[in-house]
């Protein structure tokens, strides 16, 4: 009787559950501290069920792909792969490295960043709507993943972690809409930030009209923004154009297929000064 | 419509968009399987139903995502929800192109709802609105078919069933 009865009042119904949308939304718009619990809750739980999911497809796509179809090809083909991401990180590490010599600055964030220490991790999800591009992976906190920590793959930068929970984390990719980070032309140093779009490419503001820009410069981190490591590629410029008076309209398109990614690594970066002096150290 | 089949439909719902639909959808057609599970169950089982399948698919969509606010995708599908039911039970939808009408609105009406809600908290940037429009068309697009298709294997297997059933008895005779 009493479900009758709201069935018959749809139209306060609606209004109260529009209302309490629009409490919950001024709550949370007003509140500027971290992760909120809900989110943090259902996304550890959730991230379980995306565990058990991605298991079973990719499940059935290796027995399909690795048994049932070119089963020795595939399996050489793997190996290959890994050698080659292997070898691809190391270079670009090493560029990093060569990158730290060239100026006095980078002299003196040489230690910081030669001892760079990665983690595998493996995609088991992606984002529950197409309107924010992130992905789950299969670390958490208790493999040491901490928010902030940047995410790269062979071909470049990927994002940073945004959620992590005790076995899986949420990794933002670097082409959400939220998403951003400090970088500079390799060939000119000139510096800007690059802002995720959404789409597959990315837009690089604060680029002066005088500075040297062309088609086909690559774009890598500058370490400004304290969570990418320095000299990392994230993609290659695809257009520039004129934008107002003061500065360049340029777009990047980015190094890793995100479509295609089905593993990451994770910069472990040292927990942030503040939380060492907040330990005892000063 | 019971509650465990609501449930259910988005359980799936999500499942498919979280892991399938990366492999399978690719370029400019995002479709959103959870707004498309949200008005099935609207149209099937009317505005209060839809209502209820909109908010809780909307809230535990964007407690899964990196989401600066949680409640605006929640707010997007109760709305969607609750104007599909309504359309459901107010006209007759059971025809493929009256389907694939709703299913493309309640797309575009989720996308006002929701990038206007961030755009006026000023807290995402979406493009330029011809680009905006363009992306949201082929999404709407993509939900429409996908829906339209639900629908009529969610029509057709029943009978299939039944047909199949049949036939057997008249062998067996």
């Amino acid at each position: 009787m009493a479900l009758l009865d709201v069935r018959q009042r749809a139209g306060s119904l609606f209004l109260a559950v529009i209302v309490g949308h629009i409490l919950l939304i001024s709550a949370q718009v007003s509140s500027k501290s971290g992760v909120p619990v809900l989110e943090a809750v259902t996304f550890g739980l959730f991230a379980e069920v995306q565990r058990g999911s991605s298991a079973v497809v990719n499940g059935v796509r290796h027995v399909w792909s690795g048994y049932i179809g070119l089963r020795n090809v595939k399996a050489e083909n793997d190996d290959l792969k890994q050698r080659l991401a292997a070898v691809e990180v190391e270079l670009q590490q090493q560029r990093a490295l060569a990158d730290q010599t060239r100026t006095l600055e980078q002299l003196l964030d040489l230690r910081d960043h030669s001892d760079m220490r990665t983690t595998g991790a493996r995609i088991i999800g992606a984002a529950a709507t197409p309107d924010f591009r992130t992905f789950t992976i299969d670390k958490g906190t208790r493999d040491g993943l901490r928010p902030d920590m940047a995410v790269i793959a062979p071909a470049g930068v990927v994002g940073r972690v945004v959620v992590p929970s005790a076995r899986a984390a949420k990794v933002q990719l670097l082409v959400d809409r939220n998403a951003a980070a400090g970088v500079l032309i390799e060939r000119s140093r000139a510096q800007g930030v690059v802002l995720g779009g959404g789409d597959n490419l990315l837009r690089m503001d604060y680029v002066a009209e005088a500075e040297d820009v062309v088609v086909g410069d690559v774009v890598v981190t500058s370490g400004i923004d304290g969570i990418y490591p320095k000299g990392f590629v994230v993609g290659q410029i695809e257009t520039v154009e004129k934008s107002g008076p003061a500065y360049k309209r340029i777009m990047v398109k980015p190094a890793v297929d995100f479509r295609r990614l089905e593993d990451v690594l994770i910069v472990m970066t040292p927990a942030p000064a503040r939380d060492a002096r907040a330990g005892g150290t000063e | 419509m019971k509650a465990a089949g609501v449930v259910l439909a988005i359980a799936v719902a999500l499942a498919l968009q979280t892991t399938l639909a990366r492999y399978v959808i690719r370029g400019p057609v995002a479709v959103d399987l959870v707004l498309v599970a949200v008005v099935y169950v609207a149209l099937s089982a009317g505005p209060v139903t839809g209502l209820f399948c909109g908010t809780i698919a909307g809230l535990i969509q964007d407690a899964l995502v990196a989401s600066p606010v949680i409640g605006i995708g929640g707010l997007a599908k109760t709305i969607v929800g609750f104007l599909a039911g309504i359309v459901g039970t107010q006209f007759i939808v059971a025809q493929p192109l009256p389907r694939f009408v709703v299913f493309f609105g309640a797309t575009v009406v989720h996308a006002v709802v929701f990038m206007g809600l961030y755009v006026l908290l000023e807290m995402r940037y979406f493009g330029a609105p011809y680009e905006v429009a363009r992306v949201v068309a082929w999404q709407a697009t993509g939900n429409a078919v996908v829906g339209v298709v639900a629908f009529q294997l969610a029509e057709l297997l029943p009978g299939a069933v039944d047909r199949r059933g049949a036939a057997r008895n008249r062998i067996r005779r």
